[in-house]
């Protein structure tokens, strides 16, 4: 991986697309430091990371990802307030319940363990868990890769909402083009270690950011086309 | 059935000891074991090297183990002084928490190795520091592992305890040993119930604090713990409340003739107002070292064992000089006063049948050298190989027809089916006396004297009150009597005697 300068403005929602082994979940834990560049830095709100105190960086930074990673000896409610824990400070039942709300969760969840969840709602504790530090960013890696594709829109479109209506900066690393187009203000995308587009969803969808961002956005056009043509065709048994 | 219940209850001291020594062996080992694992987790070299040691000393047999933890004391007096004890506890609390150490170490790696890598990946993410995930995360998921890796150390650790009697821990292997030596089956069923019962409850109480973990359920882990802590609390009292200072203690090897013995001096103390305490079933090999080093008070040796094994002699200076050169010898190195002989041998001799010896004319080893070579001798496993054999065959110029091994047991058989002619016997056999054999005398003394003789440690060796107590049992015990009362203990069916009753029965029949 190398050769890559790039800036995210605060407030924006940046999806992070490519192929398996790209190096977008590499790129991604860069920056709360699970990975540590070998040459470069990644600055932070102005720190370079590494200079910044480890567990004081993780806590500014809410974290998804695909393993969700609940501690199973905790309840959600201890799963939701262990970050504000970490740094000394007991969550407020009532924060707790609000987090739950906010992914739409039933506040009374907060008593049961994770064990019990479906796995939708899992990680939706997992985003609440991310946010209760109120963190400046939240950066996700394939944060929905294991939900069914219903959940998998619902939730989302819920991060999305949170997104605007909290004020965060987010970085979703995703292989799907559709997930990104549709969520993201902005689309980089990679390829072997290196990033080789960086455009908004609309001029994706223009054909702009060259071969391999186009090749993943063909996915996706060609199968909404396929759907739409199958729509207009007569049906194969004649019944319709 | 009566009796193994009277037994069990008259145990409690060697329970109170034998929890005690259990639990601090296992105590030790998680002391260890925990932060070795916490290590190893983080290195696979630790890891490979401490899982590696741990099995290497599971290889060793416990018996062993504990013996060998003797000499790496004694050498280690040189560093931490006289008083570093090499014998009794110290040791077999070493050994065992060297035992317990692998359960332990193996479950705590496997359950550190086994643990989500979601899970601590999450841990990372949330910020938690290495401090933080061990406490809040690693340690609370590898807990019901360790537990259970507890658990079977401490099942082990306390069957093996048993093994602690050896070396002059007084533990549930006391009534084990002691019973096994004299043949009394209701002591070693006693003890086995006892320490067999002892390891299921533990088990029984550390299963439910695991499950109790596992679960999340702090009152059954909370009651598991409560309940440990109560048995430990009621041990450590009850052995509180033992042996003081002015407590005598008796140590015995593991026949039955010192068990006898122990009994009957025991017996003589107590009639002179002090208070005793019993070491039964020793390593042959630990006595001297217990009684020199005041481990233990008062021992019965024999002058033959102290020669060979003590002195490291190997020529035979004859019955009066060999003892006089012990005594001296004892009271210059070691600090020991030998009281005196209590009358008996304790010897490698010859026996024959008393009717063959009648028909050959047989009563002397002299008498034995001009028909030997056509006769058959028989003789323990050893006995062709030992010097006593060498010694005699010298010293007569004795040839004979065949030589035959038997086992002991065999040994009294094959003579009294006439598959062997005579036989190598120990003097103060019961079975000497059993079958009416004949023992050969040895008027050119070629076979070493085995004179019992009465110890008594450095810190009574100046206890002129203790010396007039035992004084009546020196030169009082005539072989005859002392084969009788071995019989007693070791036959079979009617008649058969506890040690205690054999030394009474003993006691009466020497006019004490």
């Amino acid at each position: 991986m190398g050769g890559i300068t790039c800036e995210i403005a605060k407030g924006s929602f940046v999806a992070l697309v490519g192929s398996s082994g790209s190096g977008k979940s590499t790129l991604l834990k860069m920056v709360n430091t699970l990975v540590e560049p070998t040459a470069g830095r990644v600055l932070f709100a102005g720190d370079d990371v590494t200079t910044v105190p480890q567990a004081k960086l993780r806590r500014r930074v809410g974290y998804v990802f695909q393993g969700i990673g609940l501690f199973p000896h905790f309840t959600v409610g201890e799963n939701i307030a262990i970050g504000p824990r970490l740094a000394g400070e007991a969550l407020a039942e009532s924060r707790i319940e609000e987090l739950l709300t906010l992914v739409e969760l039933e506040p009374d969840m907060a008593s049961r363990m994770p064990d019990e969840l479906s796995g939708g709602q899992r990680q939706r504790v997992g985003v609440a868990r991310a946010l209760a530090n109120d963190p400046e960013l939240l950066i996700m890696d394939e944060p929905f890769g294991a939900l069914d594709p219903i959940t998998r829109d619902a939730l989302g479109n819920k991060v999305r909402e949170l997104h605007e209506a909290l004020g965060l900066t987010t970085i979703m690393v995703t292989h799907d083009m559709a997930e990104a187009l549709l969520l993201a203000d902005r689309v980089l995308v990679m390829d072997s270690g290196a990033l080789v587009a960086d455009e908004a969803p609309r001029a994706l969808l223009k054909g702009e950011g060259g071969d391999i961002a186009q090749g993943l956005v063909a996915v996706p056009r060609e199968q909404a086309e396929r759907l739409s043509a199958m729509e207009d065709a007569p049906a194969k048994d004649g019944r319709a | 059935m009566n009796e193994i219940v009277e037994i069990l209850f008259g145990l409690g001291d060697k329970f109170a000891s034998h929890i005690v020594l259990a639990a601090s062996a296992i105590g030790l080992g998680i002391l260890v074991a925990l932060p070795l694992a916490i290590w190893a987790s983080r290195s696979p070299t630790v890891s490979r090297f401490a899982l590696g040691f741990a099995s290497l000393v599971q290889t060793i047999p416990a018996l062993a183990l504990l013996a060998l933890f003797f000499p790496i004391l004694l050498s280690l007096r040189a560093v931490f002084g006289e008083d570093l004890p090499t014998l009794g506890f110290l040791p077999a609390l070493l050994a065992l928490a060297l035992y317990a150490l692998l359960p332990i170490l193996r479950n705590a790696v496997t359950a550190q190795a086994n643990l989500d890598p979601q899970v601590l990946e999450a841990a990372d993410g949330v910020g938690m520091t290495s401090l933080q995930k061990l406490r809040l995360v690693e340690a609370p998921l590898s807990a019901p592992f360790v537990m259970a890796g507890i658990r079977t150390a401490s099942v082990w650790t306390i069957g093996a305890a048993t093994l602690a009697t050896t070396i002059g821990q007084p533990s549930l292997g006391d009534p084990i040993f002691a019973g096994l030596q004299t043949q009394n089956w209701a002591l070693v069923v006693a003890g086995c119930i006892a320490s067999a019962g002892l390891a299921l409850v533990v088990d029984g109480l550390l299963g439910m604090i695991e499950n109790g973990i596992a679960n999340r359920r702090k009152w059954q882990w909370g009651a598991g713990f409560v309940a440990v802590a109560l048995g430990l609390g009621a041990a450590l009292f009850a052995q509180g409340g033992g042996e003081d200072d002015d407590t005598i203690v008796i140590a015995s090897k593991q026949f039955s003739e010192q068990y006898i013995l122990a009994q009957l001096i025991g017996a003589q103390l107590e009639k002179a107002g002090y208070s005793v305490a019993y070491r039964d079933g020793l390593g042959s090999a630990v006595v001297h070292s217990a009684v020199a080093s005041s481990n233990i008070d008062i021992s019965v040796d024999y002058t033959g064992t102290i020669w060979t094994n003590e002195l490291e002699r190997t020529d035979n200076p004859g019955r009066e000089a060999m003892y006089e050169t012990i005594v001296e010898w004892e009271r210059e190195n070691t600090g020991v006063r030998v009281l005196g002989r209590l009358g008996f041998e304790n010897a490698y001799a010859f026996a024959m049948r008393s009717d063959r010896s009648a028909e050959l004319g047989i009563t002397s080893l002299e008498d034995l050298v001009a028909v030997a070579p056509q006769l058959t001798l028989g003789g323990d496993p050893e006995f062709f190989e030992r010097p006593e054999w060498i010694a005699v065959r010298e010293a007569y110029g004795l040839r004979v027809g065949k030589t035959r091994n038997f086992s002991p047991t065999f040994m009294y058989n094959a003579l009294r089916s006439g598959e062997a002619d005579a036989i190598s016997a120990y003097t103060s056999d019961g079975r000497i006396a059993a079958d009416k054999l004949v023992v050969l005398e040895d008027p050119r003394e070629a076979l070493p004297s085995y004179d019992a003789m009465l110890m008594m440690s450095p810190r009574i060796a100046g206890d002129e009150d203790i010396a007039a107590a035992l004084k009546p049992l020196i030169g009082a015990i005539s072989v005859a009597a002392m084969r009788e009362a071995n019989y007693a203990v070791d036959r079979e069916g009617e008649g058969k005697l506890t040690p205690k009753e054999a030394a009474q029965e003993l006691a009466r029949k020497i006019g004490l």
